[in-house]
């Protein structure tokens, strides 16, 4: 099977004026293992060296690195290294996916492992209000008995067109009423948006967190750090599972797109959390890497 | 004496019907005791109940319009006869075992969700389903150490669980205040009726908290996690943490260090083993759950994952208070425990199935709809906007029938007698499979006739329950539980309790030095022809920055001193609270009428003399201590210098203030006593400045901070320690050596006005406040990156 090789280097550092006395954080920063990706190789580097550093399994299955640091910093730095190879989803024949009524009441009637894990999915979260705001939205795409990709494969699109790339219209604060009334934000409010319009009309659908490939423009080099952690949505189809969904670049993942978590909102997925004591005025800067290997070989692991 | 007969047993003035036989030893006694005595009786468990401070805080729209509302007790029991309380405990103890099993269920394979016997939408929509706890370990599988039922009996007499408290079951310390407050008031009723006894409940409490740490070397510590004053339960909290003689902690007082919870105490970081918490799941630990939480502790979860810390009760055991439950436990009980379920819920109806829907859409005039997921918010009943709520989210809603309470007699609040609509709430401990129900309740009076699930607040008419003792050797007195040595820990002093110590002294010390002010201001406001005298001293009080009439000033300084007793009332005996508690009473209102105003400020500054009094010859030399008098003497330190300045900066009439100023300062005994002669400035000055063996003086309160810094604890900051040191002698060796002449424009010192050396004194003062703030007192808030 054909499969793509990264390397990723995702690098946050926090400064702050004034000495931070205590720090506590939660990273979500380990790609996800699954039949499509494999992660060969990951490090967590943090300076300055955490007190106490430990890993666990979350709730919905993504690897979490718990770190807390006891001395006054000024300056917290984590480098999260990651090798990972990506291979293509598998893509239905999108006319011969249920229609999009029966995916809801199948979620909640149906007691298989799968479906009960998608009926997680089906409610307002806290970041993900419901409501007839997203539902009318999202109602042109879904017509009567039309299969279910089909129909978010058209969401997608209209999303993608209506809505604004604009990074200085939103903060991680900024209620998803006011994504839909301006329609302009970045990935996160778009996945944010699209999970609403789906959970509106009764569908599951969760929030992905990763990173996704830039190349640059023909003749162009690829600028360091340029990359950023990037976000999209899945969505559950019955008999098949979960499958991927980017409202901001209207495509259906593939092998540009690597997995680190997926939850409800970004609130269960949020890459740093940090809880710390002292330390005003924060700054904070990301850089992310993601470099494709040409590797020979590589298409047969 | 005359003996009223009671053939039928009817309870004089409460209700001409017959009261059951267990009443009767109770009915026997109140009717001995008259309704004189009574009332007398009543009155007296009100006052014990004001004094003592049993209270719980009613919050208002804004936190500083909260208040403390007495305890209310009718100190009337409800008698239950022992076959009844027999049935109830078998239901009870039937459900304890259903819920904790239910919890671990739903914290780890959930078989009650994949075998259908729950809609999924029950958890997954449930905000109080906190994801990250699943999976966590529990130890002994117990997430319900202490659990609490509300129960309602109906008027045909069948019992009905209203709601299940399993997070953080308030009300137990309410239940032995009132039983110990009904035994003080009613000791005949108590010997006639010998109700089981509730002196076994603090040991098992104890025992059943050590029982949950994780140290297997013993001398586990555990501590009290409390919300803070502003909780409505804080009184709870507090009277908890000194009958279980373990700290009382609020989320800043402890922190976690390599998956550790540890309790900074003055002396260093001190590690925790078991945390009763008295704070809401969600609000536990800001980097896991709720991130604008300011009560809980970073890191907490991370601890309990790694077995460190066990919590009583275990995070995310509040997912089964949502009212949505109760219509599923008797599917459930059938399923975990294979029995049926012995105590009924009030009806419920989840409204996320379709049939249910339908029967509550059937009969919204009837059935009270509210939220499925909290016992918090109101019910509501009626179609129109409801119905529209409901049909948008009906997995959101419950519907519930209300159960028509039951009668009992009581004693409204002006002794008339009455039958009432009640409800109670009861407790029971264990280890996840064998509870114990503990034998007796706390009854509220809703002053409502029928109920449904709700939160119900603390501040309602309350009870005390009696189930009268089935095995007549049985002693019904009330023992005194004698606390051994062994179980006491060491108690150790959070920073931030210093920090109130601190200030409660500040606050006393200000308080006592404007009261003295004021009178003064009063005292010659009433002598004939003292017109002068009070101008110049209104316009040294202007400078000191004192407002008049100072009625506010006073009421405000009264409240924060409240505020920091309050905090550190566990710490306090009984007298010293007592007294404190008087102070805001005292304050209501402050009569216009000079003379009973200065009454007033009389009575003040004799209650603030006995409270250093109690200071000084009741209170153990340690930490709570030391910083308590530091306050003292600064505080008095910077009140003198003021004082000193605002005189001799007087443009004329100066004279006129000498005596009063010795008067504020206690001084003019003093003084008479040393120089016999008409009060010349320097002399006083002398005496109030530098008179080593003055108490009043300042030579004297620096002396004292000498000593008391000679004392701080190092472990925590060595070199701060040492620059207060250095400070303190700097400014002591600069007192002892100033002298003071008498210049050509008033007082010098090294033939500079005296001002300036006050101004340095003051300086320095400030300078070792500051030290100390940062030394021992900086709380840093955490918050979310």
């Amino acid at each position: 099977m054909k499969a793509q090789l990264f390397e990723i280097t995702h690098t946050t550092l926090y400064r702050y004026h004034s000495p931070v006395l205590s720090s506590y954080n939660l990273m979500r920063l380990t790609p996800r293992r699954d039949e499509r990706q494999k992660c060969l190789a990951h490090t967590i580097e943090i300076t300055p060296t955490p007190g106490a550093q430990s890993v666990h399994t979350d709730y919905f299955g993504n690897e979490v690195t718990f770190a807390s640091l006891a001395l006054p910093h000024q300056e917290l730095c984590i480098t999260s290294r990651s090798k990972v190879t990506v291979s293509p989803p598998y893509m239905p024949d999108s006319s011969e996916t249920p229609a999009w009524e029966t995916v809801g009441a199948y979620c909640i009637s149906d007691r298989s492992r799968p479906a009960l894990e998608a009926a997680e999915f089906l409610f307002a979260s806290p970041q993900v209000p419901i409501g007839p705001g997203f539902a009318n939205y999202a109602t042109p795409s879904f017509t009567p008995r039309r299969p279910i990709l089909e129909a978010v494969l058209d969401l997608t699109e209209r999303i993608f067109h209506d809505f604004t790339f604009d990074p200085t219209a939103t903060t991680v604060a900024t209620p998803l009423e006011e994504v839909l009334a301006n329609r302009r934000g970045v990935c996160q409010d778009f996945a944010h948006f699209q999970i609403a319009c789906l959970r509106s009309l009764g569908l599951p659908a969760r929030y992905v967190s990763g990173y996704l490939e830039t190349v640059p423009p023909p003749g162009c080099p690829k600028l360091t750090g340029a990359d950023a952690s990037h976000a999209w949505i899945s969505v559950y189809c019955p008999g098949i599972g979960w499958i991927d969904m980017d409202p901001t670049n209207n495509l259906v993942p593939s092998m540009s797109h690597v997995t680190l978590a997926w939850g409800r909102d970004y609130g269960d997925v949020c890459p740093v959390r940090g809880v710390v004591s002292g330390g005003e005025c924060p700054t904070l800067s990301v850089a992310v890497d993601v470099v494709a290997l040409e590797e020979p070989g590589i298409g047969v692991l | 004496m005359f003996e009223p007969t009671n053939p039928q047993l009817t309870f004089a003035g409460f209700s001409e019907e017959p009261m059951s036989a267990e009443w009767a030893p109770l009915i026997r006694c109140i009717d001995g005791l008259g309704p004189y005595e009574m009332t007398s009786r009543m009155a007296t468990a009100r006052r014990a109940l004001r004094e003592q401070g049993v209270a719980c805080h009613v919050s208002g729209s804004a936190p500083e319009q909260g208040i403390d509302r007495p305890w209310e007790l009718d100190v009337l029991p409800l008698v239950i006869a022992p076959a009844e309380w027999k049935t109830l405990e078998v239901g009870l103890l039937q459900r304890a075992r259903l819920l904790n099993r239910l919890l671990a269920d739903l914290h780890g394979t959930q078989h009650t969700l994949r075998d259908g016997w729950l809609p999924a939408p029950l958890i997954y929509a449930n905000p109080n389903y906190l994801r990250a706890c699943q999976a966590v370990r529990v130890p002994d599988g117990n997430y319900l150490p202490f659990y609490a039922v509300d129960l309602a009996r109906s008027q045909d007499g069948r019992w009905w669980v209203l709601a299940d408290r399993t997070q953080n079951p308030a009300g137990l310390g309410f239940m032995l205040e009132n039983r110990a407050l009904v035994s003080r008031v009613l000791p005949e009723a108590l010997q006639a009726a010998r109700p089981r006894s509730l002196d076994g409940a603090l040991p098992l409490l104890r025992e059943r908290l050590q029982r949950l740490s994780p140290s297997t070397n013993g001398g586990s510590t555990v501590v009290v996690l409390t919300p803070g004053p502003r909780n409505e339960a804080y009184f709870e909290h507090t009277f908890l943490a000194r009958k279980l003689c373990c700290t009382l902690a609020e989320g800043a007082d402890l922190t976690v260090r390599d998956r550790r919870v540890y309790l900074k105490t003055l002396d260093g970081l001190r590690p925790v083993d078991v945390i009763l918490r008295r704070v809401n799941d969600a609000y536990c630990d800001p980097l896991e759950f709720r991130g604008d939480s300011l009560l809980g502790v970073p890191g907490l979860l991370e601890a309990v994952r790694a077995g460190n810390v066990a919590l009583a009760n275990a995070l995310g055991s509040g997912l089964v208070e949502s009212p949505a439950f109760l219509a599923f436990l008797p599917g459930l009980c059938r399923l975990l425990l294979d029995e049926d379920l012995a105590l009924p819920s009030v009806a419920t109806w989840w409204c996320g199935g379709g049939r249910e829907l339908r029967e509550v859409r059937s009969q919204l005039q009837r059935l009270a709809v509210r939220s499925a997921w909290s016992l918090s918010g109101v019910s509501e009943r009626g179609g129109g906007p409801l119905e529209m709520r409901l049909l948008a989210a009906p997995h959101e809603y419950v519907g519930q029938e209300e159960v028509l309470l039951s009668r009992i007699p009581a004693f409204r609040p002006d002794g008339t007698r009455s039958m009432e609509p009640f409800f109670m709430r009861v407790f029971l401990t264990g280890d996840g499979t064998n509870y114990q129900l503990l034998p007796g309740g706390l009854v509220r009076l809703p002053g409502r006739e029928s109920l449904t699930s709700g939160l119900f607040p603390l501040a309602q008419r309350s009870k005390d329950v009696w189930v009268p003792s089935e095995n007549a050797e049985a002693p019904a007195v009330p023992q005194i539980v004698v606390e051994t040595a062994s179980t006491r820990t060491p108690i150790d002093l959070p920073s931030r309790v210093a920090d109130n110590f601190f200030w409660l002294g500040r606050y006393a010390e200000r308080l006592e030095a404007t009261a003295r002010i004021h009178r003064c201001l009063l005292g010659w406001s009433l002598e004939a022809g003292g017109a002068p005298r009070l101008d110049a001293l209104n316009a040294m009080s202007w400078r000191m920055g004192i407002e008049l009439p100072g009625h506010t000033a006073l009421r405000d300084l009264i409240g924060r001193i409240h505020l920091a007793a309050f905090a550190v009332r566990d710490r306090l005996s009984a007298d010293t609270w007592r007294l404190l508690n008087r102070l805001p009473t005292r304050a209501e209102c402050i009569p216009s009428a000079p003379l009973d105003a200065l009454e007033l400020l009389n009575t003040l500054v004799l209650d603030l003399a006995a409270f250093s009094g109690m200071e000084m010859e009741n209170m153990t030399r340690g930490h709570g201590w030391l910083f308590l008098d530091i306050g003292r003497r600064m505080e008095r330190s910077a009140n003198l210098l003021s004082l000193v300045q605002s005189v001799t900066d007087a443009p004329a009439g100066t004279d006129l203030l000498y005596e009063p100023m010795l008067e504020i300062c206690d001084s003019v005994i003093t003084f008479r006593r040393r120089y016999f002669t008409a009060i010349r400035l320097v002399d006083a000055l002398d005496l109030l400045l530098f008179h080593r063996d003055n108490p009043r003086s300042l030579a004297f309160q620096i002396e004292a901070l000498e000593r008391s810094a000679g004392m701080l604890p190092e472990e925590t900051n060595q070199t701060g320690v040492e620059q207060i040191r250095w400070q303190i002698t700097a400014l002591a060796a600069k007192v002892h050596t100033t002298r003071l002449e008498t210049g050509a424009g008033g007082p010098v010192v090294d033939g500079k006005p005296l001002r300036e050396t006050l101004l340095g004194f003051t300086g320095q003062l400030r300078k070792v406040s500051e030290l100390l703030t940062q030394t021992y007192f900086s709380h840093s808030i955490p918050r979310v990156n």
